[in-house]
């Protein structure tokens, strides 16, 4: 019998990942000050008709990651890689490959221009992309996708003549437009009402289901990801500290943080809440050791000190947390068993 | 006797030669040392209506029935009571702090302002150590009073929000979204800290939020309310765990119990949009909505009905309640 290595029918992404990062990392410069190391060393794949789910605090670096794989920001180091080839950062290369991964953001009412109308606002890509011929039935047909029907009635209303769903389902509508392969959507729902949430995480789902779309979905919303997330990215502070898939990453976290994460979901009859004190912390001033140990409940409670590896936490940083199709976290107490 | 009561609370705006109803005959009340969750969607008239309790409202708003602020009515009150009862009885938290403190003063003199101003008695001198007491309170070190608000992030500008409503000893506070622009873990902090307040200074607590599970488990009682009025208000664990409304159910859907295979791959939803106040469905205002809707529901609007100690407003669940 011949060894096999993963099985790709297996969780986990399946291969070749459509998107890759491979030890990314963006730094920005600040005016005089320290560089602020927004993405610290990543390693990300997203493979065809998953839903990834990249979750963190604000100023953890995964808007930035996304903008990176979206090819808005240069990785200073690392490289992202489509179909397994490295991007290239030639206007006339980006172009193309903005065609296939599109962007969904958090707010439709600001992504959408008030003076355009829905027609004019899906139809902008085509235009863009010369894509043009039977933009008419492109642009309904894409509507009717985001759930807009019948199209037609939706041509020539104004963004402020719709509610906030329907917004949001004419900025998808804007995306599906130009058949992408990849749709990074960053906190798609957070700005809309509890009760039209639902549809639009549905919507999301079944265009997977349909299109065959992998989506890679920003949000620090757990339940957002229970909801519709295959496989589940952790970050913190620039970089991955724990991912897998999303039953076995939500109903066992391995990293400290993500325990503290899920703890302090609002729900009752929950574990009682791990509230970690103080802010997500500052990218210009990255600890030394492992970059959580300034807020790890488990060096705090001195657990960390009782296996013996407080010393580690403090002083020895951590590798980059490679792809597993399982689940996998970077944190020293758990390579200490 | 409550430390507020709404007594059957209407607020109509009137706009551009229309009536709309924002809020529609709501009653409800909140003891010391307790608090109470509104939650609903954008529109629904829940700021609207705690805005009724300094009345805050703009002049085109006609308010009618009573708001009842320690036996009280706030809404007859002369405008210098009104200046009294504000901050010292009841103060608020906003939405989005970072909008609320003046970014080119430092945050102590900020909450010096309304000490000085409410409580006359006070030097300049006994109102800067309330300050620091104030910022320890809310935890935040006495040493910050010098910052400027872009000295602090957005969770201790927050937390500057509510010593700031807390300046007065108010006896009631109305937290009006107070973590939504908030991260989970600094949302986190923040309820802790609420919920401390309420329980060691025996405060009463008005808390809005579109967030039904932010507020079953940081409330006493929730009321749901949907296009201007309550449908359906008990005890915050029970409306969240077994919500009769189906309005109530779908919010509590919303946010998903995590673990909860039910909820996986099947995010629940609600078609259609709310109303438009101005423009309400006829009998039930739910019923375009409803899921389990009949056909009496598009004439009948349904009366809140009290079943045990909570209340619902939904002709189909109260009917079968009725049967059982």
């Amino acid at each position: 019998m011949s060894t096999t290595e993963a099985r790709p029918d297996q969780a986990g992404p399946t291969a070749p990942p459509v998107l890759e990062a491979r030890g990314l990392q963006v730094t920005f410069r600040g005016r005089g000050t320290a560089e602020a190391r927004a993405v610290d060393g990543v390693d990300l794949a997203l493979g065809k008709g998953e839903i990834l789910a990249l979750v963190g605090e604000s100023g953890c670096g995964k808007t930035t990651l996304a903008r990176t794989l979206l090819g808005l920001e240069r990785p200073s180091a690392g490289q992202v890689l489509v179909d397994g080839k490295p991007l290239a950062y030639k206007s006339s290369a980006l172009k193309a490959y903005r065609r296939r991964v599109q962007l969904v953001l958090q707010d439709p009412t600001s992504a959408l221009n008030p003076r355009h109308t829905v027609y004019e606002a899906v139809a902008e890509g085509l235009r863009i992309h010369r894509l043009d011929k039977d933009e008419g039935e492109q642009v309904a047909a894409a509507l009717s996708r985001a759930g807009l029907r019948p199209p037609e009635r939706f041509f020539l209303r104004y963004p402020h003549e719709l509610s906030g769903g329907q917004r949001q389902r004419v900025v998808i509508a804007g995306a599906l437009v130009l058949e992408p392969d990849v749709i990074i959507a960053d906190e798609p729902v957070s700005s809309l009402d509890a009760s039209v949430r639902g549809e639009i995480l549905a919507l999301l789902l079944h265009l997977r289901d349909e299109l065959k779309l992998s989506l890679l979905v920003v949000t620090h919303d757990l339940g957002l990801a229970w909801n519709i997330a295959d496989r589940i990215a952790v970050m913190y502070l620039g970089r991955v500290v724990e991912q897998g898939p999303t039953e076995a990453l939500l109903a066992g976290p391995l990293h400290p943080y993500t325990q503290a994460l899920l703890s302090v979901v609002p729900d009752i009859d929950r574990v009682a809440p791990i509230v970690l004190t103080g802010e997500p912390p500052d990218p210009t001033r990255i600890p030394a050791g492992c970059r959580f140990h300034p807020r790890c409940q488990l060096v705090a409670s001195g657990e960390a000190a009782r296996a013996g590896v407080e010393v580690r936490c403090r002083t020895s940083p951590l590798p980059v947390l490679p792809i597993t199709s399982g689940q996998s976290a970077a944190c020293h107490l758990l390579n200490q068993s | 006797m409550a430390l507020l009561e709404f007594e059957d609370v209407s607020v109509t705006y009137r706009s551009r030669g229309a009536d709309v109803p924002a809020v529609r005959g709501v009653s409800l009340s909140v003891d010391i040392g307790h608090s109470l969750g509104i939650a609903g969607e954008s529109g629904c008239g829940k700021t609207t209506l705690a805005s009724t309790v300094l009345r805050l409202l703009p002049k085109s708003a006609r308010v009618t029935g009573r708001v009842l602020l320690d036996g009280e009515d706030v809404l007859t009150m002369s405008f210098g009571r009104l200046r009294a009862v504000r901050w010292a009885k009841a103060a608020v938290v906003f939405q989005g702090a970072m909008h609320g403190l003046n970014p080119v003063q430092r945050i102590g003199d900020q909450l010096v302002e309304p000490i000085l101003l409410h409580e006359k008695v006070f030097s300049r001198r006994a109102a800067t150590n309330r300050v620091g007491e104030l910022l320890e309170l809310v935890g935040i070190p006495a040493r910050r009073v010098n910052s400027y608000p872009h000295q602090l992030s957005g969770g201790q500008k927050q937390r500057v929000m509510i010593a700031m409503a807390l300046t007065c000893r108010p006896r009631l506070l109305l937290c009006d979204e107070p973590t939504t622009a908030l991260d989970v873990m600094v949302q986190a902090q923040v309820l802790d800290l609420l919920a401390g307040l309420v329980r060691e200074l025996g405060i009463g607590m008005v808390f809005i939020s579109h967030d039904l599970s932010v507020l079953s488990s940081s409330c006493d009682r929730v009321a749901v309310m949907y296009a201007g009025e309550v449908v359906e208000e008990g005890p915050a664990a029970a409306v969240f765990d077994g919500p009769r409304h189906p309005y109530a159910a779908a919010l509590a859907g919303a946010f998903p119990r995590i673990g909860d295979t039910r909820f996986r791959y099947a995010p629940a939803g609600l078609p259609g949009d709310p109303p438009f106040p101005g423009d309400l469905p006829s009998g039930c205002p739910f019923h375009p909505r409803c899921p389990i809707a009949v056909e009496a529901c598009q004439t009948e609007s349904p009366p809140l009905l009290q079943m045990g100690d909570r209340r619902t407003a939904c002709l189909v669940v109260n009917s079968s309640q009725g049967a059982a």
